[in-house]
């Protein structure tokens, strides 16, 4: 291994490609900032391009009395009165603005008959507010962001994953990590860094994520020393493919049901009139996941372990125009043709609510130079998000963060990189390759999914949980001795995988400890052994953050405002009614 | 379920070879599924790019028995039983390893391509009809089969004379654009090589998009060339005038 290393330096380091990142990094450079975008697999191709249904924004083009005060309010209740409101506020304040501008950059989106953008309903939204087109609503956008990226004089490291975050004393000064193709170590210096990484689905069996979500970012930050908010509330999408067995878990968008479609048993009920009969198939996303798992668990479930999904009663033109990708992956892998026959569906683990606690005007961490946006950050969706509100979310909080991170480290002083921490970092992944560790990490990340499937899923229990610690424990004694199974440095997944499965590690232990502590039940997280809300619970986060080596589980009170208590307070009175 | 031989082609720059591995099929399993399989049971450093598993990112192109396509969307039991599937990398690019190609000239060619440009004044309205119109070129998910298909590049290696399929829809999809201001013709008689395609739509028919490349893009876009720099008319004109700003939609 050489001692000496590439070296890149920048002002910003943005960590991730996806919505967030991308929108992050434009911000930074129109701040005249040298900006780095770095990103595990190719330009364009992040976790971004599979939203679907559309992005949320009050712009009242379809109902006219929709306003950021409802779109505050709808995404508050959606929540679960956990979010941070300072961010639900700037986020339905801002996001019209933000889509406005996408258009602006070259977007297209389906329009009304008056030549504005249309919006469909979705679940948890009291008006018709998502700007879609068709249902390829997320690629729309990652490919507006990346085509004006790409103008805009940012440098981009594709395939490129990042290892560790690097501290000058309490600050961050900059990143290492490696070359897939090559396998070379890279260090990259900037006095701000913007991470942007995304979720961490993989952490289950059944996902609608793909190989990406590994959680980089929350156990980058977490290594760092900054503190995480949340992290028990994992959305199970109550809709994710159940047949072919290779399709298990594959995303069937929520714009489905948005455009009509009904959810039935193997008995044909139309059961969510038992669970929601005012929003029905429209109710937020961890209602209808639970109602379909309690379906499934009851009995009440299709042949393959799901229900059904029907759109048979619209026009077959209305299908093909409005959901064509739901047409065509029905059609082409599993032969099911859905204008003719209902689809088979179930939950499936979708989205991270929690992640790297941030200041809600800035992005900023607790830790100096450390700044977040998107769906590695926690705060803004509180203990469920709303669909829509996610490409919502990385438009107006990426450019915020971006905002951040250029304008500290326009007066932060220089990096000062310690020669110790970059050798530690590839010393770490060199042991992967060389050491004399034995265990094979597809195994081990196996082991790691089925645990938390079976006892971090929709439903949890004391018992489940605390088997669940015991096991995470036994395998971060294991994850010490992890060894790529074969191969060299070069463009080689057994060794990728071992980092990977380190950093889901970390995330999976942090949504254990924080569904421990949380004695309740509330939006995402539902506590067989804790049915009901807690009043007492309602006002707080759970924030877990490291001490030493030892994983620190704490309550901390709901970041409120005096100014929206108003807001929150109508709202609660509405849904007491 | 059968057992099934896949031949997948295992190497880096200097050369490889195909290697064999027998693989129990499950119902519904497409191409991606049967490589990771393989490659978590026993080829662990097997290099295969992939994202989405469902034919949204266009990461894991691939020659399956001869033929561009996306693994995660090729179902094994439409392959015909009686012979092994071969999976191979993109020929078109530069091989990193096994089925991993470099395809990073795709992004050195987009960046060539004069962004959107409205008028400072615009008013956002536009109709269906044209975010219609738009939507097939904006569906592309650059999985780049159409750039491995093509002949120009595939065949005449013409990397530094045509821009290729993809980034034909690319510039039809800012053409097409109704509150785009730019004039791309130049761009592509030229830099483009839009003249070098001879219409042969084998990129057409290898889009997991089912985009009509050489119908709704490639061609319109060489009339277009046709109609702004050789129709004797403009010319005329333009011996007059500095300089026509011809658009014809």
């Amino acid at each position: 291994m050489a001692q000496e290393h590439e070296i890149h330096d920048y002002d910003v380091l943005v960590i991730g490609a996806g919505g967030a990142g991308l929108r992050a990094a434009i911000a930074v450079s129109e701040a005249g900032a040298r900006t780095a975008v770095i990103c595990k697999s190719l330009l364009g191709k992040a976790h971004t391009v599979m939203a679907e249904g559309g992005v949320a924004a009050s712009l009242g083009n379809v109902q006219g009395e929709d306003n950021w005060r409802v779109h505050f309010q709808d995404t508050i209740f959606g929540g679960k009165y956990l979010n941070n409101w300072r961010m639900a506020e700037l986020h339905a304040q801002e996001a019209p603005d933000r889509v406005r501008e996408l258009e602006q950059w070259g977007g297209v989106f389906d329009r009304t008959p008056d030549r504005k953008m249309a919006q469909r309903a979705f679940g948890g939204h009291t008006y018709r507010r998502l700007v879609h087109i068709g249902d390829r609503t997320g690629l729309e956008l990652i490919r507006t962001l990346q085509d004006k990226a790409v103008h805009s004089g940012i440098d981009v490291f594709m395939e490129c994953t990042i290892t560790r975050l690097l501290k000058d004393g309490d600050r961050v000064c900059g990143a290492v990590g490696y070359w897939r193709a090559t396998g070379q170590f890279v260090v990259f210096t900037a006095p701000a860094v913007v991470l942007a990484t995304g979720g961490a689905g993989k952490c289950w069996q059944v996902t609608s994520n793909s190989w990406e979500c590994t959680g980089d970012g929350h156990a980058l930050a977490y290594e760092a020393g900054a503190e995480l908010v949340d992290m028990e509330f994992v959305q199970f999408h109550p809709t994710g493919m159940v047949w072919p067995p290779g399709v298990r878990g594959l995303l069937v968008t929520e714009a489905v049901r948005g455009e009509g479609g009904i959810l039935r048993n193997a008995e044909e009920e139309r059961f969510m009139e038992r669970y929601d009969p005012k929003r029905l198939e429209l109710s937020t996303r961890d209602v209808v996941a639970r109602a379909i798992y309690t379906e499934v668990q009851e009995g009440r479930g299709t042949p393959h372990g799901g229900v059904f999904l029907d759109v048979t009663h619209l026009p077959a033109a209305t299908v093909k125009k409005r959901l064509p990708s739901m047409y065509e992956q029905f059609m082409e892998l599993a032969g099911v043709d859905i204008t003719k026959e209902p689809m088979e569906v179930g939950p499936t683990c979708h989205y991270f609510m929690g992640g790297m606690r941030v200041d809600a005007e800035t992005g900023a961490s607790s830790v100096p130079g450390l700044f977040g946006a998107g769906e590695c950050t926690g705060g803004m969706n509180g203990a469920n998000r709303l669909g829509g509100n996610s490409l919502s979310d990385l438009l107006v909080f990426g450019r915020r963060a971006g905002d951040g991170a250029a304008a500290y480290a326009a007066t932060a002083p220089s990096p000062a990189v310690d020669g110790a921490q970059v050798a530690e970092a590839a010393g770490e992944m060199t042991r992967y390759l060389t050491g004399p560790g034995t265990e094979d990490p597809f195994a081990l990340h196996a082991e790691l999914q089925a645990t938390m499937q079976a006892n971090v899923g929709i439903f949890r229990h004391r018992d489940g949980l605390a088997t669940a610690v015991d096991s995470l424990e036994w395998f971060v004694e294991r994850a010490a001795r992890l060894h790529a199974p074969a191969g060299g440095a070069a463009y080689n997944p057994g060794w990728h995988a071992c980092r990977d499965v380190r950093n889901m590690l970390t995330v999976s232990e942090a949504v254990t400890r924080a569904a421990l502590l949380r004695e309740e039940s509330r939006g995402a997280h539902s506590r067989l052994d804790f049915p009901a809300y807690d009043e007492e619970w309602a006002r707080h986060n759970v924030v877990v953050r490291r001490e030493g080596d030892a994983m620190r589980v704490e309550r901390r009170p709901v970041v409120t405002k005096s100014d929206l208590a108003q807001l929150v307070d109508e709202r609660k009175a509405a849904e007491a009614r | 379920m059968s057992a099934r031989t896949f031949r997948i082609w295992r190497g880096d720059s200097d050369g490889g070879r195909y290697a064999a591995y027998e693989l129990e099929i499950q119902p519904g399993m497409v191409v991606l599924d049967a490589v990771l399989e393989i490659q978590r049971s026993t080829a662990p450093d097997l290099a295969v790019r992939w994202n989405c598993k469902a034919a949204k990112c266009g990461s894991c192109s691939a020659e399956i028995n001869g033929r561009p396509r996306l693994m995660c969307k090729t179902p094994i039991h439409e392959l015909p039983e009686e012979s092994p599937i071969t999976v191979e990398p993109l020929h078109t690019f530069p091989v990193i390893r096994d089925l991993v190609t470099d395809v990073s000239w795709n992004y050195e060619v987009n960046k060539r391509i004069p962004p959107f440009t409205p008028k400072p004044d615009t008013e956002w309205l536009i109709g269906q009809e044209d975010v219609d119109r738009m939507a097939e070129f904006r569906k592309c998910i650059e999985c780049f089969l159409c750039q491995d298909v093509c002949h120009v590049l595939r065949d005449h290696e013409l990397q530094s004379q045509y821009f290729g399929p993809r980034f034909m829809v690319r510039v039809a999809s800012l053409e097409m654009h109704p509150l785009d201001t730019l004039d791309r013709t130049h761009l592509l008689a030229d830099e483009g090589g839009v003249g070098l395609c001879n219409i042969t739509k084998c990129c057409g028919d290898v889009c997991p998009e089912h985009i009509k490349i050489t119908d709704n893009a490639i061609i319109p876009l060489k009339e277009r060339v046709v109609d702004s720099m050789y129709d004797p008319v403009p010319n005329l004109v333009r011996s007059f005038t500095k300089r026509l700003p011809l658009r014809i939609r």
